[in-house]
């Protein structure tokens, strides 16, 4: 009899099984874990509280990337500061390593990992953040928790978990080069919705997403917790291995040969049984920009402020009313008659060199328009580097933006960055929900290029307008 | 951690979908309360001050009389009757310490974000799919302000409205064990180490590049 035929997901979940405890709830090995300062403390209290150890420190890294300031770094005090020696006092303490604030690796934790190839294909990767969906843009299977569930983690280097139920997302057709996989990501949440991946695991597939590089994979993985999935997946393919070769701590010599033949192997069987499929075609995708307060509100950059009769259901057209009151747009408005106060290039979604270098192509002899602030902050200290070793610093500041130093920045609002009451802001993040980048904040996702065009323009533009 | 059996309590109606977890525990900015130094982000018990903060109150930190969770009979609701998709967004575990904080024990809703629903069964707090037009009822029946009961039977998997209507849901076994008794997860686990260490060390075998 032929093996059963299976999708990615469940070949990695089922690898992972150490014991199956009923009702599809599994106990599963976990293979590694990033922490960082803000949701790590309560497990590490947790640990203490119960007298237990960290089972494998070796299989943990962490950095500060939430409470940290991008700019004028010595500078930080307070609670920030303790946040931050927290986490370096619980990661010495259990042997974990810690890459600070001095260190030029440390960034965010999901653009660090997939960087110095601590993220490889096949393996089940976890973090107290919703946006380790990310990581599966390598092929692995990567999922947020809770700190409790990241105690039980620390301490045992399991997890009990049901399995999510496989979910394909096909990406067909060949965008404009403008069109980048931020914007992918955003048409497939208007065609997903915010809650059509609960309950699911999406593997990403099709032509427009072989094509896509590995930061632009790791942008449409990120996104994918934003249409309610716990983790989102693309198979590796020659893109992965050539992005991992030679990283820190990926492997290397014949140890690399014996995970490549592994790797290879990653995929879902043809005939692999889906419990959804939603199709997406790229090919006439315009840029997308959100208008509301949920990323699947979400329309193209040539379009125009949905009214709520359009919206699917009841429910939805009461929360559209609520959306366009808190963002204050009128139905029928033109997204690109919109002016913003703010933008923002950075977060877990968009601060990769690729994401750098698409901006700052927009950018280049262009200024910042009057009355805009923008502001370009790096995922890690290596892009940082990297980014400058380009010139592409210059350009930034050369256009008006200020460029930082790596963190989480104006993804959410802190004493350190935020959007004020009732400004609009252009970001590169991932989440537009009320008051996430400040009590009052108006927040649109787009693109880093949208996010540099619409600096430049001062009112949502069309990237495709800028060549 | 607290065990939950059976729940007769105060419902409140809560319909709007999508609620995010940075709704029902808000950053420090959006928190007037974590703003004006009344709650610490840092101490459990001070999650339930923080409980839907951008919404619960103004900006002095006063008690909003318009938000629903401040009137009553709903400021002693236990049970908290949602729309879809039910604490989406970030897998911050304070929301259900926040919710916890301020009584509620039980949450009804089409679905859940995956990340909150996990973390409720790990602190005592039971989440309850029911389809959408069950949960839609039972709103409607907690829209009656003189507050009457609602029973939530975890061992007999029923929800009970005041219109009597006996509404069973389902649950995971595993789950609802851990809830019935209290589990300690981290122990359970610990007594399954040596079929742990024998996994791994298989696992380990047939992918010697990993050396971490």
């Amino acid at each position: 009899m032929a093996a059963k035929s299976l999708t990615l997901y469940e070949k990695i979940w089922n690898s992972h099984v150490v014991e199956d405890l009923g009702d599809g709830v599994c106990l599963i090995a976990t293979d590694r874990q990033l922490i960082y300062d803000g949701t790590s403390f309560p497990a590490f209290d947790m640990l203490r509280a119960g007298g237990h150890a960290v089972r494998r420190p070796s299989s943990t890294l962490a950095m500060p990337d939430h409470s940290v300031p991008t700019k004028d770094r010595a500078a930080i005090s307070g609670g920030a500061a303790a946040m931050v020696e927290q986490l370096r006092r619980n990661a010495v303490d259990h042997g974990i390593s810690f890459l600070g604030l001095d260190d030029e690796r440390q960034g965010i934790v999901h653009v660090v990992g997939p960087e110095q190839g601590f993220t490889q294909p096949g393996l089940i990767i976890a973090c107290a953040d919703s946006h380790t969906s990310t990581h599966g843009a390598l092929g692995a299977l990567a999922f947020g928790v809770g700190s409790s569930e990241l105690a039980h983690i620390l301490a045992t280097q399991t997890l009990i978990q049901r399995a999510a139920k496989p979910m394909r997302v096909e990406i067909s057709g060949t965008p404009h080069p403008a069109v980048s996989g931020k914007d992918l990501a955003l048409a497939v949440m208007g065609a997903v919705g915010a809650a059509g991946g609960v309950g699911h695991a999406i593997e990403f597939t099709g032509e427009a997403v072989r094509r896509l590089s590995m930061e632009g994979r790791l942008t449409l993985c990120n996104m994918a917790v934003e249409a309610g999935a716990r983790s989102g997946l693309v198979a590796p393919d020659e893109i992965t291995f050539a992005w991992l070769k030679g990283r820190p701590m990926a492997p290397s010599g014949a140890l690399w040969d014996q995970a490549l033949a592994y790797w290879r192997t990653l995929a879902s069987d043809e005939d692999a049984v889906w419990s959804r499929r939603v199709d997406v075609d790229a090919g006439d995708l315009a840029p997308q920009v959100t208008w509301g307060t949920s990323p699947d509100e979400v329309v193209g950059i040539d379009a125009v402020v949905p009214g709520p009769d359009a919206a699917p259901n009841a429910a939805a057209a009461t929360a559209w009313r609520r959306s366009l009151d808190y963002v204050g747009l009128t139905p029928g408005q033109r997204m690109q008659d919109v002016s913003v106060d703010r933008v923002f290039i950075g977060s877990c979604t968009n601060s990769r060199l690729a994401d750098l270098r698409a901006a700052a192509q927009v950018l280049k002899g262009r200024k910042v328009a009057a009355g805009v602030r923008a502001m370009a902050v790096p995922g890690s200290g290596l892009i940082k580097r990297a980014a400058e070793a380009e010139g592409l610093d210059r350009i930034f500041t050369e256009a008006g933006f200020e460029w930082r130093d790596p963190g989480c920045s104006m993804c959410f609002g802190s004493k350190f960055d935020s959007v004020g009451p009732g400004e609009r802001c252009a970001s590169t993040s991932n989440r537009n929900f009320e008051n996430r980048q400040g009590p009052g904040a108006r927040t649109h996702l787009v693109s880093p290029a949208t996010a540099a065009a619409t600096a430049v323009a001062g009112r949502f533009a069309d990237v495709r307008e800028f060549a | 951690m607290q065990p939950f059996t059976k729940l007769s309590a105060v419902a409140v109606p809560f319909p709007q979908p999508n609620i995010n977890t940075d709704d029902i525990y808000p950053g420090p900015l959006a928190s007037p309360v974590v703003r004006l130094k009344k709650a610490s982000m840092r101490d459990r018990a001070d999650m339930g001050l923080n409980c839907f903060a951008a919404w619960r109150y103004d900006d002095e930190a006063e008690p909003n009389p318009d938000f629903i969770l401040n009137q009553p009979p709903y400021d002693h609701a236990e049970i908290l009757i949602a729309g879809e998709n039910f604490g989406c967004g970030s897998s911050r575990e304070m929301a259900v310490w926040a919710l916890a904080g301020i009584g509620i024990r039980c949450i009804i809703a089409p679905s859940f974000g995956d990340i909150f629903f996990n973390n409720c069964f790990k602190n005592g707090v039971l989440p309850v799919r029911l389809a959408a037009e069950e949960t839609s009822a039972l709103r409607a029946l907690a829209e009656d302000r003189s507050g009457p009961t609602f029973t939530v039977d975890l061992l007999a998997k029923t929800v009970t409205g005041p219109d009597g209507r006996v509404r069973p849901f389902e649950v995971v076994e595993y789950y609802r064990q851990a809830l019935l008794g209290g589990l300690d997860e981290i122990n359970a686990t610990l007594t399954r180490l040596e079929r742990i260490d024998a996994f791994e060390q298989d696992y380990r075998a047939q992918r010697p590049w990993l050396t971490y």
